[in-house]
């Protein structure tokens, strides 16, 4: 019965992906509880940060960092934060899509673009359809650690610094919740003050030991700080999107087995029923 | 009761310490700071030391080591931004330049100019390619 052999090695194939797809889901559903811990853990740090550079943003300093003067923008720097593997849906794809709308809408600005990339799927993005990248960050595992951010992140300030670049935006993907993650594009540099109660009189910090030094290395902080928010939070989306994804196909396989294992019956039954017809016929005919 | 300033110890791994105190020390980079409430606006690096904050009369106090960091001081409000990673000039220096160079090596003979058109058309295929996978899922699941 040739026909039926095919239709069950087809299912043996889909069973064996469907092994995989689920295996992978259930290893994402651990990796996600452990990324999302993760991105609890560093969500204070992150925010008391983004606190302390709006009170700063809302000082009357004497001294003006150039993180905090507005420039003329004729170029923007990116720091694109992807996943290193794929498997997770269209979690890279819609950042992508994102960023690539908003860097057409610069590029009709007559406004250059500089990229710094985190992740395999963003080098390997730019690498594909070019691109000026300056900096570059892969591997950086589950758990990614503030130090290997330090360089990219350096390279993109730097350039900010030397005037190459006049805006330093970050896009990644922020966690809302398991089945959602938003495509996020935020403006690093110059810093922006958010939303808070105003302290009424013009006031200034006591710096020490003066306030170059002591901005300087707040600002790159704040900067690496909410870098590797992004880096940590992405990793979070990618877990989940990466468990949906897997949960989905697990379904599909599932699905494909049920309709070939319908279709497989139906033939046997054929050729059982054609076989007996046969024998029926044939008795009949020698008895006729 | 005694006036009482709050306190925020975070670093970059976790909340340290949140709550009512009413001293803190803390190693600034000039020297050791003991911040009452109401103290003026500061902003200072830290050296790494210990951080003792006096919760009052009859309290224990608590101490945590930092490793360096940032100390912030608002009237009504002491923030302890500790850090995790050890920092240096020159390491900094290496691994920017290390990012540098992993961008030559991933970006080796590419066009320096995006192509728009190209990404576009893969990134909207893929999307598509999603969306139809979603369509026949729905439509599966209806019979």
């Amino acid at each position: 019965m040739a026909v039926g052999k095919e239709i069950r090695t087809q299912i043996g194939s889909i069973k064996n992906t469907q092994k995989i797809t689920s295996a992978m889901e259930m290893v994402a559903a651990s990796k996600m509880r452990k990324a999302q811990q993760r991105m609890e853990a560093t969500r204070p740090y992150a925010d008391k940060m983004r606190q302390v550079i709006s009170h700063l943003a809302k000082a009357h300093p004497e001294y003006r960092h150039t993180f905090m003067i507005e420039r003329d923008v004729s170029r923007i720097g990116y720091i694109i934060i992807s996943s290193d593997r794929g498997l997770c849906g269209g979690l890279n794809s819609n950042l992508f899509r994102k960023l690539v709308r908003e860097m057409k809408k610069q590029q009709e600005a007559d406004i250059g673009l500089d990229f710094c990339t985190i992740g395999g799927k963003a080098s390997g993005f730019f690498k594909r359809f070019g691109g000026n990248v300056i900096g570059n960050a892969v591997h950086l595992g589950d758990a990614p650690r503030i130090e290997d951010l330090i360089g990219t992140v350096k390279v993109m300030l730097d350039a900010y610094k030397e005037g190459k670049v006049d805006r330093v935006c970050i896009a990644y993907n922020r966690f809302v919740n398991t089945m959602t993650q938003e495509p996020t594009i935020e403006q690093l540099a110059p810093i922006v003050a958010t939303e808070e109660d105003e302290r009424r009189h013009p006031w200034d910090y006591i710096y020490e030991p003066d306030a170059k030094v002591v901005l300087e290395g707040l600002l790159v902080r704040y900067i690496e700080s909410q870098v590797y928010q992004g880096v940590v939070e992405n990793a979070a989306c990618e877990q989940s999107a990466r468990m949906i994804a897997m949960k989905a196909a697990t379904d599909n396989a599932g699905e494909l087995i049920d309709e070939l294992q319908l279709i497989y019956n139906k033939a046997r039954q054929a050729a059982i029923t054609q076989e007996i017809s046969e024998i029926v016929s044939g008795a009949a005919a020698i008895g006729g | 009761m005694a006036m009482t300033v709050h306190v925020d110890i975070v670093s970059a791994e976790g909340a340290l310490f949140s709550g009512l105190a009413e001293m803190v020390f803390a190693p600034a980079e000039m020297g050791e700071v003991g911040i009452a409430p109401r103290h003026a606006p500061l902003v200072t690096r830290m050296k790494p030391g210990e951080v003792r904050v006096d919760l009052g009369a009859g309290k224990d106090p608590v101490d945590i080591f930092i490793s360096g960091g940032i100390l912030e001081v608002q009237p009504d409000l002491v923030t302890i931004l500790a850090d995790t990673a050890v920092r240096a000039e020159d390491l900094d220096e290496a691994a920017a330049l290390e990012a540098k160079q992993e961008a030559e090596k991933a970006m080796k003979d590419r066009a320096s100019e995006f192509e728009y058109a190209k990404a576009q058309s893969e990134l909207a295929e893929a999307v598509a390619q999603l969306r139809t996978i979603q369509k026949i899922r729905e439509r599966s699941s209806k019979h």
